[in-house]
């Protein structure tokens, strides 16, 4: 009697603890976990605000230490060889003249971005801020949307601008502020935008581009336009309030945009493990009830897929999606910053000599007979030779008329503006000698 | 961050039991307001008229936006079900759940998601549900709609993005029912600020804030929007921004003012006429920013003195601009100094509402001393 009664205990014990195992590995395995067979209470919960709730009879915290880390999507690895899963290849199978013109891309914004970092040094411009190491993330996603797609971005996104055939020019003659700016002169350098390619003028203001980019999504929907809205933003920004209404409103009104996060690792000098506790900016895709996915952002092509797919659930089930593409800022955060202060060269070299997205496509290049170091070497120089004729016609050029400090601050000009206009200039014209007006274009009369 | 209380004050159910019964919110009219309002007449040129509230002509302004623009929606919280003061009744039935939509509670992500929809080319209506509560949304407002044309070069802009807040004293809104906060948005270039004073100026305010190419921030003082009523148009109407307006001429002391404060200016207009035989001309400014200046120096260079008046407190408040710009137009031409008579420097507070409030009776003295120095 006594033997079998503790025989039942520790049947009993064993259940528990088994029980206790399963439900310990959480969030995916606890709905299974309900009410014991033998409780007479049939009870569902009707609380209403969640979907398909159950009663559980134990006390079980979801332990987010016990969840395994969202998978990594790729489709080739550091040797640019297509990887095989079951048997299949991923492989978008792109055809030669898009891989080369991906290629083309992120060398040309390579190349470009060492020489306005190098310019920026020589105080020739006054703020630089380079896209070394995340390339891929830009030209994978930018070649699977469509022209149409609308972009709204942080700051380290110039290769997508590059992919829709931004000029050169452009890009520098913003970075200088001269007449041919279509900003006008306005913002600091890197805050690029053009009407024509779809791609809203950056803000330095971090994450504020979130909500508002889901509300034109929602318009774009409204228009009944074939298109979606893709918003970029870094994991530092995802920690800005607006991350979240961004992502709430995305969801709740059913808003067709792409959150594509660069995780870099570092917000300046932050590292994500300063930013963040949980399994990156993927896991808290599904909280706010958003399709997501995480990808390695060295890999164009596993950018590329992802992107392309999440495009098709944005514009064909009218809902946001999170993509997470990993990568490694190999830059300073900008020309402002000098990022040996707070990580090793060693950790950087690692990065740079073993895994950028650059190298990455070479090799898949190479190994489809596509490239060598023949068109290597050509490209290297014809890249440089364009970026370095852009840069010095860009320098030529004078700034906009001083003028132009007041003009669109509201779309007509406000009585109270034209009066600090006219006040500024008849100041200017007493006082000539101390203002670099031959730097500027002559004031329109 | 509308609070909890607020939540809980303007709860569907609460207002089923305060409101419709008794046809207003439990926030308006319980106690005796500290203004006498005095009705517009709508000119006649503006069409057939009928009898509304502020809330009323607000939802007429809003009716006429929905069904003249395919693009134009309105989001907020609460505003599909009619909206805690009921300013959004009845549209979503009649435009749809797509063009009236409940957001999310969360009013820097409302205002950013209006000037995304704005940015992509749609008439953004969107709705802070306490103007106490717009200040989340401030980084959104001050750093990117008003610099959205600016920055971009004119390349892209956010100009059909209008933002409507119920704003003011209401005799028992406290802190964070009960602010008037448009000087801190007078501070930035790139927005319109207007503050209607009753229904037939709210909607024509309303309705060109909505077409302007500009972003608009409408505040609208909240115990107006059912003490308020005039016959107001039913047809489309707008008046401009930007324009004051002379509502009583007078010739021996200006006095400025905006929203529910030009009722209580008008009073005293006529307390000072029949006490003291002093003549007030009272203006009523319309348009905070950018504002009607020379309507003010004309008046002020006849009469010679300058009474500012708001429910926000003093220190920074929009009186100073005023007072500043006119001493810098009016040097010659005043006889006193600039009397500002204001909302103490301190926040709203509950059972000393009419304590803080710049009253009338503050108000004749203020005038007192300008006509005696």
């Amino acid at each position: 009697m006594l033997r079998r009664t503790i025989i039942g205990l520790s049947k009993q014990l064993q259940t528990l603890s088994s029980n206790n195992v399963k439900q310990c590995r959480g969030i995916h395995r606890t709905v299974g976990v309900h009410a014991d067979e033998g409780d007479d209470l049939k009870e569902k919960p009707v609380y209403p605000g969640s979907k398909q709730l159950e009663f559980v009879n134990q006390l079980n915290f979801l332990n987010p230490d016990n969840e395994p880390a969202i998978p990594v999507y790729r489709v080739m690895d550091r040797k640019g060889r297509i990887v095989k899963h079951q048997g299949a290849s991923e492989d978008p199978n792109l055809d030669k003249d898009t891989v080369i013109k991906m290629y083309h891309d992120m060398t040309l914004l390579n190349t470009m971005d060492k020489i306005l970092y190098d310019s920026q040094r020589q105080g020739r411009i006054s703020f630089y801020m380079t896209n070394f190491g995340e390339e891929g993330t830009h030209i994978g996603s930018a070649a699977a949307l469509t022209k149409n797609d609308w972009i709204f971005g942080q700051y380290r996104e110039a290769g997508v601008l590059m992919w829709r055939g931004f000029p050169l020019e452009a890009f520098m003659d913003q970075c200088y502020g001269n007449s041919g700016d279509g900003g006008l002169g306005k913002q600091m350098p890197v805050h690029y935008g053009s009407k024509e390619l779809n791609f809203v003028t950056i803000s330095s203001t971090l994450a504020t581009q979130m909500p508002q980019a889901a509300g034109a999504a929602y318009a774009i929907k409204r228009s009944g336009k074939d298109a979606c809205v893709i918003c970029y933003f870094g994991e530092g920004a995802a920690s800005e309030g607006d991350a979240h209404a961004a992502f709430n409103f995305a969801a709740t009104l059913n808003c067709p945009i792409i959150f594509f996060c660069r995780n870099n690792h570092f917000a300046i000098s932050t590292p994500s493990t300063e930013q963040y506790k949980g399994d990156g900016i993927a896991s808290r895709g599904s909280g706010y009830g958003m399709m997501t996915v995480r990808v390695d952002g060295n890999d164009v092509f596993a950018t590329y897929n992802a992107t392309k797919a999440a495009r098709e659930i944005c514009v064909k089930e009218s809902r946001p999606v999170l993509i997470e593409a990993m990568t490694y800022r190999l830059g300073h955060h900008s020309t402002s910053d000098d990022s040996s202060a707070y990580r090793s060269v060693d950790e950087v070299s690692y990065w740079d000599k073993q895994d950028t997205p650059i190298a990455r496509l070479r090799h898949y290049m190479v190994n489809k007979g596509w490239w060598s170091e023949e068109t290597e070497q050509k490209w290297k120089n014809e890249s440089r030779m364009r970026v370095v004729k852009a840069f010095e016609k860009a320098e030529a050029k004078k700034k906009p008329s001083p003028d132009l400090l007041f003009t669109d601050v509201y779309k007509e000009m406000e009585p109270h503006i034209l009066k600090q206009q006219q006040a500024m200039k008849a100041h200017v014209m007493n006082y000539k000698e101390h203002y670099p007006l031959d730097k500027f274009e002559k004031w329109k009369d | 961050m509308a609070t909890i209380t607020s939540k809980m004050l303007f709860s569907s159910k609460l207002f089923r039991v305060f409101g419709s019964k008794h046809s207003c919110h439990p926030l308006i009219a319980v106690r005796k307001a500290h203004f006498t309002y005095f009705p517009d007449t709508a000119k006649t040129e503006y069409g057939e008229t009928s009898r509304m509230n502020l809330v009323q002509s607000l939802n007429s302004a809003m009716d006429i936006a929905l069904g003249n623009d395919p693009t134009a929606v309105i989001l907020g919280e609460d505003v599909a079900f009619g909206g805690v003061f009921r300013c959004t009744v009845g549209l979503k039935d009649k435009y749809g759940a797509d063009r009236v939509f409940n957001s999310p509670l969360s009013e820097q992500g409302i205002v950013a998601f209006g000037i995304g929809l704005a940015v992509a080319g749609a008439t953004a209506i969107a709705e802070i549900q306490f103007a106490d509560y717009i200040f989340p949304a401030f980084d959104q407002i001050t750093n990117e709609a008003a610099k959205f044309r600016y920055r971009t070069g004119n390349l892209f802009d956010c100009g059909k993005l209008t933002i409507r807040t119920p704003c003011g004293a209401v005799g028992h809104g406290a802190l964070y029912h009960s602010q008037s906060p448009e000087a801190f948005f007078a501070h930035i270039a790139g927005m319109k600020v207007v503050i209607p004073r009753g229904p037939i100026q709210a909607k024509g305010l309303l309705l060109s804030c909505i077409r302007e190419d500009n972003p608009c921030v409408m505040f609208e003082p909240k115990i107006l929007y059912r003490s308020a009523i005039e016959e107001v148009p039913i047809g489309d109407y707008s008046i401009p921004l930007g324009k004051a307006e002379v509502l009583v001429e007078g010739s021996d002391v200006t006095m400025v003012g905006y929203g529910t404060q030009v009722h209580v200016l008008r009073e005293v207009a006529t307390m000072a006429k029949d006490t003291l035989g002093v003549s007030c001309e009272v203006i009523d400014l319309r348009t905070i920013l950018p504002y009607d200046l020379d309507t003010i120096i004309n008046s002020v260079v006849k009469t010679g003195r300058l009474i500012v008046s708001h429910e926000a407190p003093q220190t920074m408040g929009f009186a100073a601009e005023i007072a500043t710009a006119v001493q810098e137009e009016c040097f010659l031409n005043l006889e006193a100094p600039v009397q500002r008579v204001c909302g103490y420097d301190t926040p709203f507070a509950h059972v000393y509402e009419p304590f803080y409030l710049p009253d009338k009776w503050r108000l004749m003295e203020a005038v007192k001393k300008v006509t005696s120095f």
